[in-house]
């Protein structure tokens, strides 16, 4: 249980970015200190990144996701950092009133001197996509799959076409090829791959896996499950071109096509989030990692976090 | 041996057992699907039209006005998102005032109360995000917008509290007349017997119709595709926009909806068959274009679904309803204003039945009410009395839409429960929000599989044969047991 009903500062999600944010807080001099994180541990979404390529930059080292996750949590819990799990951050108001609910924790009305946003982002969803056909089980966001596969155990289909080249659906391409599934295709919409090249190497040429660029799904048929996809070439404004029709047989659509920061407390509050800046327009509540802009390295996140926590310790500090 | 049957349980099938629900009758509902509203009653514009639509005579003009006031008794007390916000249709240009003039003249003769014409000023005043064509409206304030699923499974529960039995995954394949009333065979195997037999089928109301009497009218399954938008969008417009009917029907509308979110459509063109709810890029454009003839200024990157619906038309223009064969009703074709007028059908129908000979004693103790928990409408010292009551309500499950395990939970264990993380979804919104279930999704997964018993392969995200997950992993299906979270 936790020790306060006011801290000096509140981190809302316990990821990377938030654990970065209230170690530099901490190191600043900060002692009440509260993260709170919805999940039943820290770590974010690294818990399902079970690759590796993380931490080559601020470890100089190779990580999995977990292992850079936990050098983060075993750091955290070498200071007097309050930690709340299973605790959801309800609501935060411009003048630092945070509501949260737990099934422990019950339903807490906090204060603060200063707050962190990091609550990670979101996936596009098949409905953002606006792709036609049929709504059949069997399509579903790369980030639900990889924590389907490498979280709870468990297969999302046996044949993928994958929508989109984002990291997630590139690793997730490479991921279900190791379980056994045939990944058909990558289809993306534009004519250069959306996520990093080491991964495209990695994880679709080295499986021979045909990325398919200028290309996008235009039919999704099948009434259970998917049975098929169709996908088209597509012309330089981006509209399918009549007559490059392909048909993919295949049991599951895996959607890998944007990331979108996660700002419904603050746009709930009325708080606006100017590009890239951590600073909120309220003063005292801050804003990092995926929450302010999506990163594709992790390293970066930790970077841009640590400066959000030196900010808000600095805040306190003229008080 | 039942006193009536109803085949189908969408909303005129579950309006049907909810009004029979009042009287002493053993009374069985069939439904072929697993759950309550699969059918036409899932994918509409979830209006309940104030009546000036259809022509003066009809049933529909009838049963739709009838409707409007007891909707609204019917949704406050049995806990139903509803909203009275009104409706306009727009006339967006010179030669549409006609219209909107001769719909006004018609909401006159069809007894639609309150009904006036509004200026282009007066349009704009009230939703200033209309389009500056416009020239004038018609504005009908007893329009009502309601959600359709929880309204269906409201009634179906309601009947099921008082004693209706509700038989799942129950097709029906076949009947024959009897002496005493009809024999029905379900899923080509078992049989059911009942004085009484309704047809609700809905799109499929001709073929039930074709089992007992002679074919005289075919459905036609026309299909209406919609955009579904972000709360981000919800505020656009604050009450039901149509445009001006024309023969291919009330157009395209923009809406909110009773959860906050924004609905544009429905198109209209035939599928390819009444299972054929598939949505086509032609179609969804037309209707974002058309929309945009109402309100410019809809901010399309929000939206965050697609679906379509099947409207049962059949070569007439007004309702089936009628003792089609002795003692079988048909509820037949009845697309829009079908939602609206469900409360008057049932009344009809209850009426048809007494006329059959059946008497209808009104129970002592009917129960007519129903309540659930909604977290997310609560306040924060309501919020802190429930968790500390119960502490699963503490725990949040769907993120965009805060609904919490104990919610979820609630449901499980009501008269209906879910079978499947869709069936969730409608009952307590979990995975409706902006990131369409994909972080609740596992986790709604992992509680139908823990409340049934059964692995996660075997749970369903909507009808039979719908499954989320194929296998387990190599390394998981090597270990034993299953990994639980939480
Ligand atoms: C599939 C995938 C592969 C990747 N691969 C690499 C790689 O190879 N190398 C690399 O360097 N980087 C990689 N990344 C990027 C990196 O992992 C992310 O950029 C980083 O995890 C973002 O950190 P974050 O803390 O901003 O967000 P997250 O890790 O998403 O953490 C946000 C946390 O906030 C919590 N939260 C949200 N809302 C609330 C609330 N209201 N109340 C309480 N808690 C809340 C969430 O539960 C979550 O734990 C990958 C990312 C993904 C998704
Ligand atoms: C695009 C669109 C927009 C609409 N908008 C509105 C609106 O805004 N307002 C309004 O008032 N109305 C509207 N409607 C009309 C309204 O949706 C319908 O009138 C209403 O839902 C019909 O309900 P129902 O119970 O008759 O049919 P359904 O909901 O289709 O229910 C029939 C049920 O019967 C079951 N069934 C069928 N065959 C069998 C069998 N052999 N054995 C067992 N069960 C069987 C089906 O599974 C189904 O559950 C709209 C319709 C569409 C398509």
């Amino acid at each position: 249980m936790i020790q306060h009903t006011h801290y000096q500062l509140i981190v809302v999600g316990g990821g990377p970015a938030g654990m970065a944010a209230a170690l530099a807080a901490w190191d600043e001099g900060l002692t009440r200190i509260l993260v709170v994180e919805r999940d039943f541990m820290l770590g974010g979404i690294l818990n399902q990144c079970i690759h590796t390529g993380f931490g080559i930059e601020y470890f100089e080292e190779v990580l999995t996701g977990p292992e850079y996750a936990w050098r983060f949590v075993s750091m955290v819990h070498d200071t007097d950092i309050e930690v709340l799990t299973d605790t959801m951050v309800l609501s935060v108001s411009e003048d630092k009133t945070v509501h949260l609910a737990g099934k422990k924790a019950g339903f807490l009305v906090l204060t603060a001197d200063s707050v962190v946003m990091a609550t990670g982002c979101r996936e596009r969803a098949r409905g953002a996509l606006g792709i036609a056909g049929t709504r059949p089980a069997g399509v579903i966001t790369a980030g639900t799959a990889q924590r389907y596969v490498n979280i709870e155990g468990y297969m999302p289909g046996t044949r993928f076409v994958i929508i989109g080249s984002g990291d997630v659906g590139l690793i997730m391409a490479r991921r279900m090829t190791l379980e056994g599934a045939k990944v058909l295709c990558v289809v993306e919409i534009l004519p250069r791959p959306g996520g990093l090249l080491r991964n495209v190497v990695q994880c679709l040429y080295d499986f021979e896996i045909p990325l398919l660029l200028s290309h996008t799904v235009t039919d999704i048929r099948g009434r259970e499950r998917v049975e098929e996809v169709i996908v088209s070439q597509v012309d330089g404004n981006r509209n399918a071109i009549p007559g490059t029709e392909q048909s993919f047989s295949c049991d599951t659509v895996l959607l890998s096509a944007g990331l979108i920061p996660e700002n419904e407390l603050l746009n709930a509050a009325g708080i606006g989030i100017e590009s890239s800046k951590i600073q909120t327009s309220a003063p005292g509540i801050f804003v990092c990692g995926n929450a302010l802009q999506v990163h594709d390295i992790v390293d970066n996140v930790t970077l841009e976090a640590q400066r959000a926590g030196i900010e808000a310790a600095n805040f306190v500090g003229c008080l | 041996m039942f006193d009536v049957a109803i085949i189908g349980a969408g909303i005129v099938g579950a309006a049907t057992a909810y009004e029979l629900s009042r009287y002493n009758l053993n009374v069985v509902v069939l439904e072929r699907e697993n759950d309550v509203a699969l059918g036409a009653t899932k994918a509409n514009s979830a209006v309940i039209h104030a009546g000036y639509d259809p022509s003066p005579g009809t049933l529909m003009a009838k049963l739709d006005v009838k409707s409007v006031a007891i909707t609204k008794e019917l949704c406050a007390k049995l806990d139903v998102p509803h909203k009275q916000c009104g409706a306009m249709v727009l006339a967006l240009s010179d030669e549409e005032v006609e219209i909107v003039e001769f719909l006004y003249n018609q909401a006159l003769e069809n007894g639609v109360k309150d009904t006036h014409i509004l200026s282009k000023e007066e349009v704009l005043h009230l939703e200033p995000n209309v389009s500056r064509d416009v020239a004038a409206a018609l504005h009908a304030p007893t329009a009502m917008i309601v959600d359709p699923w929880e309204y269906t499974l409201a009634l179906a529960e309601t009947a099921m509290r008082n004693g209706v039995e509700i038989r799942f995954e129950t097709e029906v394949t076949g009947i024959t007349s009897t002496e005493r009333g009809y024999k029905i065979t379900v899923n080509a195997a078992e049989t059911v017997e009942t004085r009484i037999l309704i047809n609700a089928a809905g799109l499929y109301a001709d073929d039930i119709h074709n089992m007992v009497a002679k074919p005289d009218f075919t459905i036609s399954p026309a299909k209406g595709e919609y955009w579904l938008l972000d709360k981000s969008e919800g505020a656009r417009v604050s009450c039901v926009l149509f445009q001006c009917p024309s023969k291919a029907g009330k157009g395209v509308l923009v809406t909110p909806t009773v959860h906050g979110n924004l609905l544009v459509g429905p198109g209209n063109i035939p599928a390819m068959d009444k299972d054929d709810v598939s949505t086509t890029a032609d179609e969804l454009k037309y209707v974002r274009d058309t929309a945009k003839k109402s309100v410019p200024e809809i901010d399309f990157s929000a939206v965050i679904r697609s679906f379509s619906g099947n409207r049962a038309q059949t070569e007439h223009s007004d309702f089936i309803i009628r003792e089609a064969a002795p003692g079988f009703i048909d509820l037949a074709g009845i697309k829009s204003p079908g939602l609206s007028s469900a409360p008057a059908i049932a009344k009809m129908a209850a009426t048809m039945i007494s006329d059959c000979g059946v008497e209808l004693q009104e129970k002592e103790s009917f129960i007519d009410s129903r309540r659930r928990i909604r977290f997310n409408t609560l306040s924060p010292e309501q919020k802190a009395a429930l968790i500390e009551s119960d502490p699963l309500y503490g725990r949040v499950i769907c993120r965009c839409e805060t609904v919490t395990e104990g919610e979820i939970r609630d449901a499980l264990l009501s008269p209906i429960p879910p079978r499947s993380v869709d069936a969730v979804k409608r009952r307590t919104n979990a995975g409706m929000g902006r990131c369409q279930g994909g972080f609740c999704g596992p986790r709604v997964l992992e509680i139908l599989a823990k409340h049934y018993g059964i692995d996660r392969v075997d749970v369903l995200q909507d009808r039979a044969g719908t499954f989320v997950l194929t296998s387990k992993t190599k390394e998981f299906a090597t270990t034993t047991t299953d990994k639980v979270s939480f």
